[in-house]
């Protein structure tokens, strides 16, 4: 059958059976929170208070999905996540592309510290810089905008954005570029005519993988956002437990609405994204 | 255009560096990400590093009073608590995912049915926010409709409230942050098990070692340069825990960065304390890394 029960032989009849029993309870375990939430999303408010409660709801419902979308600062923090993540994702490709390049193609001597002080970014412990940033930020007004949560974004973003793209470019044909150079382009010509080109996909993966980490980010939009006109959604979700404090139908709704998207975007992209994980922390 | 010999390996001057077109163009490439990172991260250390040795305050800084301000920490029963949140949450939670990640990408690491199945599974918690997974199971331990309170009281397993008990939330911290990186953490040991050529486990099967012998005496010790970046990344990681504790226990579960968020950014009369306690997070996070680095022999370039 699989190739697991293949190589182990006698028994194995037995063993892939519990291969397959620790596959399912694994992959239960890792999506189960987010059916339940779906189920709490869905139901009317007297069968959520139901004990027990239902397995399957009895009678489902939008009226959550109403409530939440009919609330003007929900549809504006998902604009303000949409405006925060995409910028953060465009500044830290355009950087990060022209740097990784060179990291991975052009031959230099300061590579191994520049590639330390990269990564020792992504070891960084971000708290140790707010309150400096803090008075910074305060001192040249641009605290409530855009501005102060992409920067903090796009810095500790950055690495992540080399450190894969580095690993697709080291993947690239050398000769290609090579050829260029003899047929006369430059240095930049090389990498705008030929490697922009073939590096798109890896530019691509790495462009989902930037966005998913700007609009998951969090301490600094809560530290430098305080004006709803700007906070994205990682930080108005947690305050709607005092805004629908009883509401956890429409709790579970706005969480619901925040996720699915990025939950499609991994399951249509998984393969890419697998690979672009791995890249940027093992060995390429 | 004069070209440098290629195999050209002695240490030139600075000058003869940039002199050379190629090496010239890739520091220019290089130089915007690296001005960006050291004016936003690492410029601001060295003013938090000033600051924590003055009287200051969000508006003014004030006179030199060298260590004061660590002491008011040390001395501090909330900063000494989120301490010691910090510390179980770190060593309890990598520990957990260290050893269920391991399993689950050493089970996975063959060829079976549902494979996709299975890396989407690894996906999709590791996709979420950290703060709406945390709202999600905020609402799963809720005491009036959440399942998990619900089961865990019905089996007699607990009687209070979750969300109103400091261990509780503490254990269920634990829990969610198991739950949500443990696939990673599989993922990124499945990708250093699979750079072991299939080869020594054959020579080894044919010398007759036991299943256990591999395990103890290829597996692991091939492994595990993969094994000391996922547990450093990890450590680091859940030190500088945040976002989980805040929006899980409703701010009241207390770590190192909750203490110097609510310094810096809520009480403000703090700030100054705040401030040293997040140079004190930074130092040791520091540490552990070199810990990581010198002690255990972790590996850190990736040049050729």
């Amino acid at each position: 059958m699989s190739a697991a029960s293949a190589s182990t032989g006698r028994g194995g009849t037995l063993n892939s059976a519990l291969f397959y029993v620790f596959l399912v309870v694994f992959v239960l375990v890792s999506v189960f929170p987010l059916v339940w939430i779906f189920k709490m999303s869905i139901v009317t408010k007297a069968e959520l208070f139901e004990s027990p409660p239902t397995i399957l709801p009895n009678t489902p419902t939008a009226a959550s999905y109403g409530t939440i979308f009919a609330d003007p600062s929900f549809q504006k923090a998902l604009i303000n996540s949409t405006i925060i993540a995409g910028v953060t994702t465009v500044i830290c490709l355009f950087f990060g592309s022209i740097a990784a390049y060179a990291i991975a193609r052009l031959r230099f001597r300061f590579k191994s510290i520049v590639m330390t002080l990269i990564l020792a970014i992504s070891f960084f412990p971000a708290v140790a810089i707010i309150a400096p940033l803090f008075i910074q930020f305060r001192r040249i007004g641009i605290i409530d905008t855009y501005l102060a949560a992409i920067v903090p974004d796009v810095v500790f973003a950055l690495p992540l954005t080399i450190w894969i793209l580095v690993a697709f470019f080291k993947e690239l044909p050398f000769d290609l570029e090579e050829a260029a150079k003899i047929d006369g382009a430059t240095t930049i010509q090389a990498f705008r005519m030929v490697i922009v080109p073939l590096a798109a996909p890896g530019v691509f993966t790495t462009a989902i993988l930037t966005f998913i980490f700007a609009w998951n980010e969090f301490l600094f939009a809560n530290t430098f956002l305080f004006d709803d006109n700007t906070q994205p959604v990682t930080v108005v979700i947690p305050n709607f437990a005092t805004v629908y404090t009883v509401d956890y139908g429409a709790q579970a709704a706005a969480a619901v609405v925040v996720t699915v998207p990025l939950v499609i975007m991994v399951l249509i992209f998984q393969r890419r994204i697998v690979s672009g994980l791995t890249a940027g922390a093992v060995k390429g | 255009m004069t070209t440098t010999p290629v195999k050209q390996k002695k240490r030139g001057g600075l000058r003869e560096e940039f002199r050379n077109p190629e090496r010239r163009t890739a520091y220019y490439m290089i130089l915007p990400a690296l001005f960006i990172i050291l004016v936003v991260a690492f410029y601001p250390i060295a003013y938090s590093l000033y600051l924590s040795f003055h009287q200051a305050n969000i508006n003014v800084v004030g006179n030199f009073v060298g260590f004061q301000n660590y002491v008011l920490m040390f001395q501090n029963t909330e900063f000494l608590e989120g301490l010691r949140n910090t510390l179980i949450f770190t060593v309890v939670s990598v520990f957990f995912e260290f050893v269920i990640g391991l399993a689950i990408a050493l089970a996975i690491n063959q060829a079976f049915r549902g494979r996709g199945l299975v890396r989407a599974a690894i996906l999709v918690p590791w996709a979420f926010p950290t703060v709406i997974s945390a709202v999600m199971w905020r609402l799963m331990f809720q005491d009036q409709v959440g399942i998990i309170q619900y089961a865990a009281s019905t089996l007699g397993i607990i009687s209070d409230p979750i969300l109103s008990s400091q261990t509780l939330l503490l254990i269920g911290a634990i829990l969610v942050d198991t739950w949500k990186t443990t696939p990673f953490m599989a993922l990124l040991i499945l990708a250093g098990l699979q750079t072991i050529p299939g080869e020594v486990y054959e020579a080894a099967r044919v010398d007759g070692a036991s299943v256990w012998q591999r395990f103890f005496r290829i597996t692991l010790p091939l492994l595990k340069p993969a094994i000391l970046v996922a547990v450093l990344f990890r450590t680091l990681d859940a030190y500088r825990i945040y976002d989980l504790f805040w929006a899980m226990s409703n701010r009241e579960l207390e770590s190192l960065s909750t203490f110097v968020y609510k310094g810096v950014r809520i009480s403000q009369l703090n700030f100054a304390v705040g401030n040293a306690a997040s140079v004190f997070i930074f130092i040791t996070a520091f540490l552990i890394a070199i810990f990581f680095i010198k002690g255990l022999g972790m590996q850190t370039s990736t040049e050729e």
